[in-house]
């Protein structure tokens, strides 16, 4: 038996069906009598559609039905006054345009190219309306957000910067970033009567989509079954239901046939969120000596007219660094968009890179070595809330990265550290993002073969959920990890919350480690031992000696209410070595080290790939990645991978995952703090400061291509 | 051995049109095009002029993909993607753009790495086909399919088909001389996760032959 199974490096459990070609993702699954849907979308960004010619299409081979604003059937949780209405666009509902590519028609057919051919044939007719989508021309039009907590901070003095010894000014730009899982976002859905329906759809939370399908259709949640066990890649856009999705479902009601719903690449761009354009301005005033004296974080970025997207760009302002005055503004400026939605890091990642930016600006006009300006505003207790930490360990963080970049070989002055013709630069940039846990339920049945299954309506965007889990319930049982299964993704199983805000490990992990204690429990009470009791029992004996073929049990798992008293953060110190071509303004990235507190690691294989994933995730941000519009008629330019760039192979060189990994006593009984989200915040702005340590540029609007640099 | 499986296209033929299966039972091809023009006009006049041309236009399609040779019918605008996923029930081959840019669909072609999305599927009329699917020998993995499990290069696993076909190829392609090639030569394959170094580390221990 092992003990200890926590912390191990445990290949994936399911890595042979995601090497032989055997994982189903949602649009994959055999259903009979299947037809394709493909949408239309508008070519204007504002206005109505007048009229759709559809004649030509519904004529074409294959058909079954083209569905627009004009014929489509009601959705009841679109309707006014619904008892449980469904936010955001209401697709099909009435003929508005909100957007460019916004779909106003979907056609489906029995084969995809039929469907994608026969879309082609629909013809529309618009009243166009003037339409904004220049966010700087319209930022003075920002609004603070109606929905949350945004109201303007102040802590102290409002703009102590302005009167400090030293200060920085300075204003920072975030491109609009799409999420591009490689998985195209996909629904299959098919109707049994008229009140039951079944979705494999790409979900980071099969409850959730299953509330919303229910209020969608006004149907009773257990009539709803969603399947998404296998998702390729979301970082965010799946943790909503979409429009498109509710659409396939209305399509297979009316053609009483299955419906297989695909977005295209360039659709991906517009209909299922990304990273807003954000402006951001930072104020830092500080003594001679590098103290803080003031910090002023204001942040003004995009949503959509037809529904408010927010996130906490501002937060880390906040709390990160010890000042006494600290005042920060968030304020959303809605064009004729689609609606942005979380991505990875969400606006954490898009507030590190101002904040640490500015802070590298500070410690140059100080003098300071930058790890030693943060060290000289390092917190012990949370200045936002005064409350202490759970756990804090990012002094080790610097330490321990500064040590693996190779920081003693950094030169102060830029543009003086040389390797042959390249100029060589160092970078920091740092990160926290909150430590959740939701409430989770997890089932477990101990078979007599001694084998256990667990199931929860978990999910799995990529991360290894069932790899970790599998290894929490292997520590908890003390059994070996090989006689455990973990089955996720099915709305089914007993209730999980959705995947985001890193904070799965440390819900669902906590219900299956308590679910997991309750099934030792009930077997050592069986086997007439005291519940708590150290001693090894042989579970499958037990078993056999009362009768049972199994034993099951479902158990609900809560946070902790000690978490009231505590800040609780993952930390991270991500560190970049550069070599920048001071005549092409090449980068070549030589090294990324990413050191990081998020508490225990269960499964330190699946971790080190998680951090690895999100410093590539950062260098797309910092390096390549930027949604272009055309103003003109406001549409992208460049909804593809070959002029959107994400980052490929030959991007990449060394990155390096260190972890603290020490438990937090507090979030939840693993210890753990979470690392998806923190895993990106703070890999810009180390790329920024990087690559100012090598050339004396400093970009402050990403992505940090080479013609901003020569 | 290779064997011959029958395939229906999944696409449904029978669900709309009685009128055209019987049409077609009693016309041959040649007929068909022999048809007087007012004959046409009448078709096209009760809307039968695209479903007319739908039919005739598909065309045999003789694949050997992973030793089991397929025979069918399709129009020419289906890729060997489509016919891979939609047609044999092949979806190992995944779809990530559809447009040759991401390296999701790339499949062997008379041992070629090609991507099965650019690749209308009769012109790959009596080819070889290896999908992912055709790897592993029965229970036995590929090394390279192995190797990818031991260095986690995957996260969320959809470009996954796509990288192991692509990383066989490179091996074979003599394009995996240093690490800085390895990445070169696989930099048609995007990983959104972020595994390449995962992914590099698998390649390098394949060509050392350590696994």
């Amino acid at each position: 038996m092992k003990k200890d199974a926590i912390g191990d490096s445990l290949s994936r459990v399911d890595g042979r069906l995601k090497v032989t070609g055997g994982a189903k993702y949602s649009g994959e699954y055999k259903v009979p009598n299947l037809t394709y849907g493909v949408l239309v979308s508008a070519t204007i960004a504002s206005g109505t559609v007048t009229a759709l010619d559809t004649r030509s299409a519904e004529r074409a081979p294959g058909v079954l039905a083209v569905i627009t604003p004009f014929n489509a059937p009601k959705v009841p949780g679109y309707q006014a006054g619904a008892e449980r209405p469904v936010r955001g666009l209401k697709l099909f509902n009435d003929n508005k345009i909100y957007f460019n590519a916004q779909p106003i028609a979907l056609v489906v057919a029995d084969t995809f190219e039929r469907a994608t051919y026969a879309a082609s044939l629909v013809k529309a007719t618009y009243n166009t309306e003037p339409f904004e989508t220049d966010f700087h021309k319209n930022i003075d039009k920002g609004v603070t957000p109606q929905k949350g907590n945004y109201k303007d901070y102040v802590r102290g003095e409002a703009n102590a910067y302005k009167n400090a010894p030293v200060m920085v000014e300075e204003e920072y730009l975030l491109p609009t970033e799409v999420h591009n899982p490689m998985e195209l976002h996909v629904t299959t859905a098919f109707w049994d009567g008229d009140d039951k329906v079944t979705l494999y759809t790409k979900s980071q939370g099969v409850k959730g989509s299953q509330r919303s399908i229910a209020a969608a259709f006004g149907l009773n949640p257990d009539n709803v079954q969603i399947n998404s066990r296998f998702v390729g890649g979301a970082f965010g856009s799946s943790l909503r239901t979409w429009p498109h999705e509710i659409a396939a479902a209305q399509a297979a009601k009316l053609v009483k046939r299955p419906v297989k719903l695909t977005l295209t690449r360039e659709q991906m761009f517009t209909q299922v969120g990304y990273r807003p354009l954000t402006i951001q301005k930072i104020g830092l005033g500080a003594t001679a000596d590098g103290k803080l004296i003031g910090i002023t974080h204001e942040s003004h970025s995009q949503t959509a007219v037809y529904e408010e997207f927010t996130e906490g760009a501002v937060n880390v302002s906040q709390f990160l660094y010890n000042s006494p005055n600290v005042n920060t503004l968030y304020k959303v400026v809605p064009l004729n968009v689609g609606v942005p939605a979380p991505m990875r890091g969400p606006g954490e990642a898009t507030g590190s890179f101002a904040l640490e930016s500015a802070l590298d600006e500070l410690s140059y006009k100080l003098n300071l070595d930058p790890i030693e300006l943060r060290l000289r505003n390092y917190t012990d207790t949370d200045p936002e809330r005064n409350k202490p930490w759970s756990s804090k360990y990012l002094k080790e963080c610097y330490q321990k990265g500064a040590e693996a970049i190779g920081w003693a070989d950094r030169k102060a002055q830029p543009g003086t550290n040389k390797e042959g013709e390249w100029l060589v630069g160092y970078g920091i940039g740092c990160g926290a993002f909150g430590a959740y846990r939701g409430n989770a339920m997890a089932k477990i049945k101990l078979m007599a073969d001694g084998s256990v299954n667990i199931q929860s309506a978990t999910s799995d965007i990529g991360p290894g959920t069932g790899t970790s889990m599998v290894l929490i319930a292997a520590d908890t049982l003390g059994i070996p990890a090989d006689k455990i299964t973990f089955e996720l993704g099915n709305s089914a199983f007993p209730n999980a919350p959705t995947q985001g805000g890193s904070a799965t490990v440390s819900s669902v992990g906590s219900a299956v480690h308590d679910v997991c204690v309750a099934l030792k429990q009930k077997l050592y009470t069986m086997a007439g031992k005291p519940a708590d009791s150290m001693e090894p029992i042989d579970y499958v004996a037990v078993l056999k000696q009362n009768n049972m073929p199994s034993v099951e049990l479902t158990q609900e798992s809560k946070g902790n209410p000690e978490a009231q008293k505590y800040s609780m953060y993952s930390f991270s110190a991500h560190f970049a070595k550069v070599h920048v071509h001071p005549l092409t303004g090449q980068v070549k990235i030589k090294k990324i080290v990413a050191c990081v507190d998020a508490g225990k690691i269960v499964n330190h294989k699946t971790a080190s790939s998680q951090m690895i994933g999100g410093a590539v995730g950062g260098v797309g941000m910092a390096m390549t990645e930027e949604a272009v519009f055309d103003e003109r008629y406001g549409r992208y330019i460049n909804g593809n991978f070959a002029d959107y760039h994400v980052p490929v192979n030959a991007d990449i060189q060394q990155i390096e995952a260190i972890f603290i990994d020490k438990p937090d006593p507090v979030l939840n009984p693993v210890g753990t703090k979470g690392i998806g989200e923190i895993s990106l915040i703070g890999v810009a702005p180390a790329l920024a400061n990087a690559i100012y340590n090598a050339t004396g540029k400093r970009v402050r609007e990403l992505p940090i291509t080479p013609d901003k640099l020569i | 051995m290779s064997t011959t499986k029958p395939c229906t296209p999944t696409d449904g033929e029978d669900n709309s049109n009685g009128t055209r299966r019987d049409f077609l039972k009693q016309t041959s091809l040649l007929t068909a095009i022999a048809l007087t023009p007012g004959t046409v006009v009448k078709a096209a006049e009760n809307q039968w002029d695209e479903k007319l041309a739908g039919v005739f236009e598909k065309q045999a399609l003789h694949l050997e993909v992973n030793g089991v040779k397929h025979e069918l019918m399709v129009e020419p605008r289906v890729t060997l993607l489509e016919v891979l996923r939609e047609y044999l029930d092949l979806t190992g081959t995944k779809k990530g753009c559809d447009r040759g840019q991401c390296g999701a669909c790339t499949v062997h072609v008379n041992g070629v790495r090609v991507n099965s999305c650019l690749s209308l599927a009769l012109t790959n009329d009596g080819k070889k086909i290896t999908t992912i699917e055709g790897l592993a020998k029965e229970e036995e993995l590929h090394p390279m399919q192995e190797a990818f499990i031991k260095h986690d290069g995957f996260q969320c696993g959809y470009c996954t088909s796509g990288q192991i076909m692509s990383a066989v190829a490179l091996l074979k392609e003599g394009h995996s001389g240093s690490e800085t090639e390895i990445r070169e030569f696989m930099s048609g394959n995007i990983c959104r996760c972020g595994a390449y170094p995962n992914i590099v580390k698998a390649i390098q221990e394949v060509k050392g032959g350590m696994v």
